[in-house]
C-alpha cells in the first residue's frame, strides 16, 4: 500500500465482500445438510405439481428443513409469477 | 495399522493431485510405506505428476476386476523408497468403481503389502468417484483455494465427509478432516483482494493443516514429473514438508502466510 491510498476514501475490500457472501450461503446450505435424502426429489416433484397449474421457474420451489428443540420444521416456499 | 487418507475438495483444479503426490512422497521420505491411488477414473493424471507415466501397465480398475493383482499393478517409485503408485484407469466407465472392489484393493494393500498409509487422490465433484475415494477414509485433507467457489464446495465436502464415510455410517463419528489452503498469495491478502487464511478457517471451522503459497515451483515440478515436496529449496516444497510434519502430529508454526516486510521507504512508496 502506498501513502496515497491512505488519502482515498476507504472502499470495502473485495475479500471482505467475499467473506460476507460466503458466511451467508454456507449457513444456508448447512441448514439443509444432514436432512433426509428425499428432499431434492420432493422438491422436484412439488415443482412438477405446481407447474401443472402455474408456469413457474426451476427455482420457484424452495425447501428448508429447520430443527428446533427436538422437532423438525419443513419450510416450503413457492414463488408465483407476478400478475 | 494402515491409515487411509482422502485428499478431496469438491471443486476441481484446486491442487488435490499436487497435494496427494506431495503428501505421499513426504510420508514415504519419513519411512512410512505409502501408496498413493488415483481415483480420477477416466482422467488419469497422478502418474504424470509422480513421473511414472511410462511405467503404467495395470490400473485400479484392473485390480478391482481381477485382471491383475495388487503386486503387479503397484508402481514402485524410482526416487523415493517406500513409495508406490496405483494409477487410475483411462476407461470412462465410472461404474467400474464398486464399493466391494475398492474395499478389496484396500484390504490387499493392508494385508498383502503392509502399507502404513494409503493416500486417495479424489476426483473433483461430489459424484460417485469422489464418494468412493472418501468412503473408507480414516482421515481427510480438504484442499481449498482462497476463493468463494472453492470454499463453498469445501464446506459441502466437509458435510459429506461427516455423513457418507464408513466410519460415519457405522456410528463411529466424523473422521478428522483438516484444511490445506493452497495457491495462497499473502500480497493479495494484504491488499484485501483475497480471503485470508483466518477468513477461510473461520468459515470452514476445521483444523488448519497448512498453507501452500502460489508458487512457480509447482509448475516446474509437474513439468519434471517430480513431486514439489522434493524441491526442498522452494516455498511450496517447504510448505508441503511442514504440512506433512503437522499431519504426523508435529506442532510447528505456519510459514509463507505473510508478506516479507519491506523497509519504511518501501512501505511509503511501494505498491
Ligand atoms: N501452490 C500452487 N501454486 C501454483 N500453482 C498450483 C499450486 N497448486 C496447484 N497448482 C496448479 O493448479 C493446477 C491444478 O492442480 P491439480 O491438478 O493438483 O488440481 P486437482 O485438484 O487435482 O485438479 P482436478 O480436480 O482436475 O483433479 C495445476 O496446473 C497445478 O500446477
Ligand atoms: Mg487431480
Amino acid at each position: 500500500m502506498s501513502i496515497f491510498s491512505y488519502l482515498l476514501p476507504k472502499k470495502q475490500s473485495t475479500a471482505s465482500v467475499a467473506k460476507e457472501r460466503l458466511q451467508i450461503i454456507v449457513a444456508r446450505e448447512r441448514s439443509t445438510r444432514g436432512g433426509p435424502d428425499y428432499l431434492p426429489q420432493l422438491q422436484e416433484e412439488l415443482l412438477q405439481v405446481v407447474r401443472k397449474y402455474v408456469p413457474v421457474d426451476q427455482d420457484a420451489v424452495n425447501i428448508q428443513l429447520d430443527r428446533e428443540s427436538g422437532c423438525e420444521i419443513l419450510e416450503l416456499n413457492i414463488t408465483l409469477p407476478e400478475g | 495399522m494402515t491409515k487411509i487418507v482422502v485428499v478431496t475438495s469438491g471443486k476441481g483444479g484446486v491442487g488435490k493431485t499436487t497435494t496427494s503426490a506431495a503428501l505421499a512422497t513426504g510420508l514415504a521420505l519419513r519411512g512410512f510405506k505409502t501408496t498413493v491411488i488415483d481415483f480420477d477414473v477416466g482422467l488419469r493424471n497422478l502418474d504424470l505428476i509422480m513421473g511414472c507415466e511410462r511405467r503404467v501397465v495395470y490400473d485400479l480398475v484392473n485390480v478391482i476386476n481381477g485382471d491383475a493383482n495388487i503386486k503387479q499393478a503397484l508402481i514402485k517409485d524410482k526416487k523415493v523408497d517406500n513409495l508406490f503408485i496405483l494409477p487410475a484407469s483411462q476407461t470412462r466407465d465410472k461404474d467400474a468403481l464398486t464399493q466391494e472392489g475398492v474395499e478389496g484393493v484396500f484390504n490387499a494393500l493392508r494385508n498383502d503389502m503392509q502399507m502404513d498409509y494409503i493416500i486417495c487422490d479424489s476426483p473433483a465433484g461430489i459424484e460417485k468417484g469422489a464418494l468412493m475415494a472418501a468412503y473408507f477414509a480414516d482421515e481427510a485433507v480438504v484442499v481449498t483455494n482462497p476463493e468463494v467457489s472453492s470454499v463453498r464446495d469445501s464446506d459441502r465436502m466437509i458435510g459429506i465427509l461427516a455423513s457418507k464415510t464408513r466410519h460415519a455410517e457405522q456410528g463411529e463419528g466424523d473422521i478428522p478432516a483438516r484444511l490445506l489452503l493452497t495457491r495462497y498469495s499473502p500480497e493479495r491478502v494484504e491488499k484485501g483482494e483475497m480471503l485470508s487464511v483466518e477468513d477461510v478457517q473461520e468459515i470452514l471451522a476445521i483444523e488448519l493443516l497448512g498453507v501452500v503459497p502460489e508458487s512457480q515451483a509447482v509448475l516446474n515440478a509437474s513439468n519434471a514429473g517430480s513431486p514439489v515436496i522434493l524441491d526442498i529449496d522452494s516455498d511450496a516444497g517447504q510448505a508441503y514438508s511442514d504440512a506433512v510434519a503437522r499431519f504426523l502430529g508435529d506442532n510447528i508454526p505456519h510459514r509463507f502466510t505473510t508478506v516479507n516486510k519491506k523497509g519504511l521507504l518501501g512501505r511509503l512508496f511501494g505498491g
